[in-house]
């Protein structure tokens, strides 16, 4: 869909930047020490560490990835709501503390603590970057995907502008500058959330979302003889009749030279309008049958019935939040879903009428009903998906440096219920911010990713304005941790600690600024070649890589006795290699080669349920079959336990 | 340089702390699981109407977010309390 600039967004967007630069040259000053780089100094109060953790977790994915999944597929993007806060669980209940006491600056240090050995820093420094390098592609890709409705920029320009900035601010003051920009985008964005869930429930239901909305026609079909031969309006001629393998028949008609594609109803006796997208041989592209610039390609998603107290209404008026749900579950709407006609060189959306207590239970996206065709490897993919999200989040390296950034166990503990309080409170907003997407005629079904924004375009283009411009400060927040994450793994664990260079303190600084720098160019490049990326896919990825990678080497570490260093390396390497093929080879990658999805040779997207319990039980075998080289462990690598 | 960041005291609770945090973990895996079992046996019984208009779905999604956050000021109110008597004799207190 086309997107009009406002100047309001960019000034926002400007002055934000603006206060973010200036932060960091006046924390630049201050960062001399290797200590002050990578853990600001340890000096950070535990409530700004809290909002900072929110800031830092709550990235691309979950703003504009899950309010769009749930915008499209109802409760089941609400499963990554659920699945990500429950994750901090396992990082409050189990890892925090002792992550704080056995750590320095890194997650290898906490993990290398014990053991001093040169594997497990090569191992863990490889671990690190290559979970923070599959978070990094979707945020610099929703950079990209931002940039274009909110400054009129291409894609590329999105990806550089971030880039540069965060490099800006990494390379500048590193942990701390990066702590506090962390801090303001964790907070405007809860508190912007919480104004525009407001806006939703304040608006309420109505069939009607906008003056604006498009009137969806429905023609009756004339069959004479069993063919269809035309319908009841005769300005639309029949083009051709396209059946699809599972069932659908769709119909091309010409309405006065332009092409318009329409789904035939189960008894064939109506046409329902679509949308639709083709190219044409010589590369052109035609939205609903005419060029891009007639903004033919209208935003959609609406309700069809609105039910309150037994009876139909047209609006509601303002909801609570509870009424909001409850209404929405007796009412229906039009859902738009996807098929690709390849032989035509078209995608189509055709209208997917949903009731709305579908929209709120699992199973729009997952099967996991017998009646929607689920079967074994389905329920496992489910299963998998759920354990990946509870698990990866403690073992997310970006996060779990932010505990070297406050002063005691206490601190940790503490910046984590902050963290989990404000999260939790975020993923229930989604819910609405979701629902409400999917309702008030907002969605552009070319870009799942820009659901929120637009959600808040609808209520006015002040809210607009500040809502895109918090999205890219949540990009700007979550690749700043990210590259510190990385530069850590290159300059401290690998060059320092792995290769033993010769550094003094301000080489040791400089080293890291040069690996942020290194890092940051990287980024840019991978953003700019993953253009059209789904954000969120790339990021559930970068959870099953590191529940499968670090989990198990942490948990063992804390809880078995016997594990060895041979052990945690050989389970981290397990653990990358098991997730990443399993992902290679499934369904999922498949549709992106190409290739029919059927043919993959492994059936299920996520890995986690088989890549996590591979790495523990490597773990074990090796650590059992390593047992005497924990005589010359470190002892007492952690106090009193 | 070496040591951690921010300098740490000794702390005798660490271990107490450690054992309430594995058993507070559990009964969260516990309640998660069930959700994640009822959705896969009875997928339909998420739909069904649980506390006022709402369904269990959302009752027990809203649940679980809800459940972190209670636990977790639990767990840090236990902590502290475990930290502060055990750690009475020790010069120079967490905190």
């Amino acid at each position: 869909m086309i997107y009009s600039v406002s100047p309001w967004a960019i000034i926002i967007f400007v002055t934000f930047v603006a206060l973010v630069l200036l932060m960091s040259f006046f924390f630049a000053r201050k960062t001399k020490s290797v200590a002050g780089y990578y853990a600001a100094g340890g000096k950070i109060h535990w409530g700004v560490n809290g909002i900072a953790f929110a800031g830092d977790y709550l990235s691309a994915a979950s703003f504009l990835g899950i309010c769009g999944m749930i915008a499209f597929s109802g409760y089941d993007g609400y499963l990554y709501s659920i699945g990500y806060l429950a994750g901090w669980v396992v990082a409050l209940f189990v890892v925090a503390e002792p992550m704080k006491r056995l750590g320095k600056y890194t997650f290898t240090d906490a993990l290398d603590a014990r053991f001093n050995s040169r594997s497990i820093k090569l191992t863990a420094a490889i671990s690190t970057l290559v979970v923070s390098v599959f978070y990094l592609i979707p945020q610099m890709v929703g950079a990209g995907d931002l940039v274009v409705p909110l400054l009129g920029l291409p894609h590329w320009a999105g990806v550089v502008i971030v880039g540069s900035i965060v490099i800006f601010i990494v390379a500048t003051a590193g942990m701390t500058s990066t702590t506090y920009v962390q801090f303001i985008k964790g907070g405007l964005l809860i508190i912007f959330s919480t104004i525009l869930t407001i806006y939703i429930l304040n608006n309420g239901l109505k069939l009607n979302p906008s003056d604006e909305y498009h009137q969806f026609i429905s023609l009756e079909t004339i069959i004479e003889d069993g063919e269809i031969t035309g319908t009841n309006n005769s300005n639309y001629t029949i083009e051709r009749i396209h059946e699809t393998g599972s069932g659908l028949t769709f119909a091309k008609l010409n309405n006065n030279g332009v092409e318009r594609w329409f789904k035939l109803s189960d008894d064939s006796k109506t046409m329902h309008e679509m949308l639709s997208i083709s190219t044409l041989p010589n590369g052109t592209k035609l939205y609903n049958g005419e060029p891009k610039t007639e903004a033919k390609f209208y935003q959609v998603g609406h309700l069809t019935k609105i039910v309150v107290n037994g009876e139909e209404v047209d609006q509601t008026g303002p909801l609570g939040p509870f009424e909001y749900l409850s209404t929405l579950e007796n009412s229906e709407l039009v859902r738009f879903t996807r098929v690709e006609l390849r032989d035509e060189n078209t995608t189509v959306w055709y209208q997917n009428p949903t009731l709305g207590s579908a929209m709120l239970k699992p199973g729009l996206k997952f099967k996991i009903s017998t009646r929607s065709g689920a079967t074994f490897w389905t329920k496992l993919n489910f299963v998998s998906l759920m354990l990946a999200l509870f698990l990866g989040t403690s073992a997310l390296p970006h996060i779990l440096i932010r505990y070297y950034t406050v002063s005691s166990q206490r601190a940790a503990r503490k910046s984590t219920i902050v963290a989990i309080s404000a999260i939790g409170f975020f993923y229930i907003l989604t819910l609405y911010m979701g629902l409400g997407a999917s309702v008030n005629g907002v969605l552009d079904l070319e870009s799942s990713n820009m659901a929120a924004p637009l959600l808040a375009k609808y209520f006015g283009v002040g809210i607009f304005s500040i809502i895109s411009a918090i999205a890219f400060a949540t990009i700007l927040g979550t690749v700043s941790g990210l590259i510190v994450a990385s530069s850590g793994a290159i300059a401290h664990d690998f060059l320092d600690n792995y290769l033993k260079m010769k550094m003094d303190d301000k080489a040791k600084v400089r080293a890291g600024k040069m690996a942020a720098f290194g890092v940051g160019i990287f980024a840019i490049v991978l953003g700019i070649l993953f253009k059209g990326m789904n954000v969120s896919f790339l990021v559930g990825l970068a959870f099953a890589v590191a529940a499968s990678a670090n989990l198990p080497a942490i948990l063992f570490l804390l809880f078995w006795e016997k594990t060895t260093a041979k052990g945690i390396s050989w389970s981290i390497v397990v653990g990358i290699i098991s997730s990443v093929s399993i992902i290679l080879f499934s369904p999922s990658m498949y549709d992106r080669y190409g290739l029919p999805m059927t043919s993959a040779p492994i059936p299920i997207d996520n890995p986690g349920i088989i890549s996590i319990p591979l790495a523990a039980i490597t773990l074990v075998i090796i650590s059992l079959l390593s047992q005497k080289d924990n005589s010359s462990k470190v002892e007492n690598y952690h106090l009193n336990q | 340089m070496h040591g951690s960041a921010a300098k740490l005291d000794t702390d005798l609770s660490a271990s107490r702390k450690s054992k309430l945090g594995i058993k507070l973990f559990i009964v969260y895996i516990i309640v998660y699981a069930g959700f994640v079992v009822i959705s896969l046996i009875n997928p339909d019984l998420m739909g069904h109407k649980f506390i006022g208009e709402q369904n269990l779905a959302i009752v027990y999604g809203f649940g679980l977010i809800i459940l972190a956050i209670v636990m977790g000021f639990i767990y840090n109110a236990m902590c502290t309390r475990l930290e502060n008597k055990l750690n009475k004799t020790e010069k120079g207190q967490t905190l």
